[in-house]
């Protein structure tokens, strides 16, 4: 469904994207993982073709996105990372309006919307400023999927949203795939990752992994261990201080600490407890994405 | 044609959701006539006059209490000495003095004709014309009223002396102006905002996405501003014609039609302004700065072109409001038609294409 070959985008002398490449299924909820300033909404809007490729060739479908764009524009659905709904119509004069900018009206697609906005439906009198955030989310959802779009591109849609709303909202993106609609969906929160068929991770411009969530886990290839104590902020020093490990990061309430070669608790307990580090707890741990992420990060 | 009017639609919404801006728009132009019809016509009562008339006989006599009962004049002093009146007009006790010679009604009848001056503090170049066109008729009303029983006595001339502002040439023709700067203010000030209000919210990202035509957005946008324009214009002119009794000499249509092309300049230059500008404040500076201001001080509204140095009346002409100015003042007020007023007309026209053209070019139908 798309194509993404050697893409490179640079802002001035800021490089956004460097030769990313990437293909997406018929059909598939994909996931762009990465932090922010990554370059996940350069991307997005590439292939939306509201921004210029510097060089490398994209396409959805059969359309290329810079000669096509027409026909991108007609056929895609696009979720902005900002509101962009406008503040003064109420929630149903947005989802007429933009089915009329569709060419298409309410009813045509209405049962593809229908679980979202029957969510929003009380409220359908209310101007779209004055809805709640996972509200306004799942208005734009409802107004970017009105005219049945074959592709969904979503821009960080659940950024700023309540973890209740959040979960909600995933769980309409993976009801899209009875629809056949395929879905490309951007995230900074690794743990969305679990939720897509596949997912591909990003930073820097630079496409770092795709597959899908289990084989990102399983590619980590170091020995991760996970650490608790009383004086956070010293422990981490601490830690780093010792050349046992590649990485030291905090994760959760726990110190991750990867290493190429396994390292028995024992040991490190011994040399923190050197450093007048005690009353610590030391486990082997499971990898998740995130450790992947930082595993393959520079 | 479906999608086009959805458009209106919805940027009708927003115009009536935003009460408070079109309450503006309404009330600005009733408040802006109501304004300078009562300023002006209030200001020029009770006129502080001197008054020198060595010869003191009837005619002379006459004409001042004629001068007095207008309510226009109030006689501050009788002075002997023409030497007092600058230093009365510096310290603001006087702002006109009117200067009989010696003999006045014996010489009014021996020569068939006589002249006062009338010398007016100009520092005020409103004020001064008024007051000079106050006398003028007074003292014609005299000579009509009074003298024209006896043919023989000819005419009193009422020779004007402007002080501080010798080249006085100035025109209060205020319904002409405002119609002229409120139109600008609504088309190009107004579309402007309300097309960068699309960017600056995110939702010309939605706009470019989706399958519309970049004229139809743009047309859709702009027609509930022609018509909150047009009434505004009809607004001005009935109060005009209700309260101030300002004509509409020439043809009603041919005002509309022109005013209608002065609108097509506007919105053509206020679409211009929204595609070199991407937030609303910069629309706003820009629309001031390059529109508004020129509007009203370049255009002839107030000061007029004739008396500006040359490089201002050359920058004048780019100025689509002062053949607007031109054209409206000569419908209303003179009565002209077409074949008179086609080259502004024609000069209005084509600056409407240039920036049509110029804002085609400059659209963007991507985000950079």
């Amino acid at each position: 469904m798309i194509q993404i070959e050697q893409i490179s985008k640079s802002y001035n002398a800021h490089a956004a994207l460097k030769q990313a490449s990437f293909k997406v299924d018929r059909g598939e909820l994909f996931g762009l993982i990465g932090p922010d300033g990554a370059g996940k909404t350069t991307l997005i809007r590439i292939l939306m073709t509201l921004l210029l490729p510097d060089s490398g060739k994209a396409h959805i479908g059969q359309w290329d996105v810079v000669k096509d764009y027409r026909k991108i524009r007609q056929h895609v659905g696009y979720m902005p990372g900002n509101f962009s709904l406008y503040r003064d119509l109420t929630v149903e004069e947005n989802l007429r309006f933009f089915a009329s900018v569709f060419g298409t009206n309410i009813k045509t697609h209405y049962h593809l919307i229908k679980p979202i906005y029957e969510q929003i439906e009380p409220f359908k009198n209310r101007r779209a400023e004055k809805l709640s955030g996972g509200m306004k989310q799942k208005l734009a959802l409802s107004c970017s999927l009105i005219h049945r779009p074959e592709l969904l591109l979503l821009d960080e849609p659940t950024t700023g949203v309540d973890a209740v709303s959040r979960q909600e909202f995933w769980q309409m993106l993976g009801t899209m795939k009875e629809h056949g609609i395929t879905v490309l969906v951007s995230t900074p929160y690794m743990e969305e990752a679990d939720l897509c068929d596949r997912v591909a991770l990003i930073q820097n411009g630079e496409i770092l992994e795709v597959a899908s969530p289990k084989n990102i886990v399983d590619h980590f290839s170091s020995h991760l261990y996970r650490i608790k104590g009383k004086e956070r902020l010293g422990l981490i020093n601490a830690l780093r201080s010792l050349s046992l490990f590649t990485k030291v990061y905090p994760f959760g309430e726990y110190i991750h600490c990867t290493s190429d070669e396994a390292v028995e608790p024992v040991v490190i307990s011994q040399q923190l407890g050197q450093l007048g580090m005690d009353e610590i707890v030391i486990e082997a741990a499971l990898p998740g994405i995130e450790d992947r992420f930082i595993e393959l990060m520079a | 044609m479906k999608k086009l009017i959805s458009i209106i639609q919805k940027e009708s919404l927003h115009i009536i959701r935003d009460w408070r801006t079109l309450m503006i728009l309404v009330m600005m132009p009733i408040a802006l006539v109501v304004i300078f019809g009562f300023a002006i016509s209030n200001e020029i009562r009770n006129i502080k006059t001197i008054v020198i008339d060595p010869s003191r006989d009837v005619h002379s006599q006459e004409l001042i209490r004629k001068m007095e009962a207008s309510n226009y004049f109030k006689i501050v002093a009788y002075e002997d000495h023409i030497e007092a009146v600058e230093g009365m007009f510096k310290r603001g006790k006087a702002h006109v003095a009117i200067v009989f010679p010696l003999n006045f009604g014996q010489d009014l009848i021996k020569n068939n004709g006589q002249s006062i001056q009338v010398i007016a503090d100009a520092s005020e170049p409103n004020n001064a014309s008024i007051i000079s066109s106050y006398i003028e008729g007074i003292v014609q009303t005299y000579q009509a009223d009074v003298l024209g029983k006896n043919p023989s006595l000819m005419s009193i001339i009422p020779e004007m002396r402007m002080l501080y502002n010798p080249g006085l040439k100035s025109v209060y023709l205020f319904v002409p102006g405002i119609i002229t700067i409120i139109l600008m203010l609504i088309c190009a000030l107004m579309t402007s905002l309300a097309l960068t209000r699309e960017k600056e919210f995110g939702n010309m990202e939605l706009l470019l996405a989706s399958p519309l035509n970049p004229a139809f957005v743009i047309l859709g946008k702009v027609i509930p501003y022609v018509a909150l324009s047009f009434i505004d214009l009809l607004l001005i002119l009935v109060l005009g014609d209700i309260v101030f009794d300002v004509p509409v000499r020439g043809s009603l249509a041919l005002l509309l039609g022109e005013s209608l092309l002065y609108i097509s300049t506007s919105l053509s230059l206020g679409i211009f302004i929204s595609t070199v500008t991407s937030t609303q404040q910069a629309a706003m500076i820009f629309s001031m700065i390059a529109l508004f201001l020129p509007t009203v001080l370049l255009s002839g509204f107030i000061f007029p072109i004739e008396s500006m140095p040359v490089i201002l009346q050359w920058v004048s002409h780019i100025i689509p409001a002062k053949w607007f100015i031109i054209i409206i003042k000569s419908v209303m007020l003179q009565g002209s038609s077409l074949d008179i007023l086609w080259k502004e007309t024609l000069i209005m026209g084509a600056m409407t294409v240039i920036f049509i053209m110029a804002s085609i070019k400059k659209f963007k139908i991507r985000l950079e």
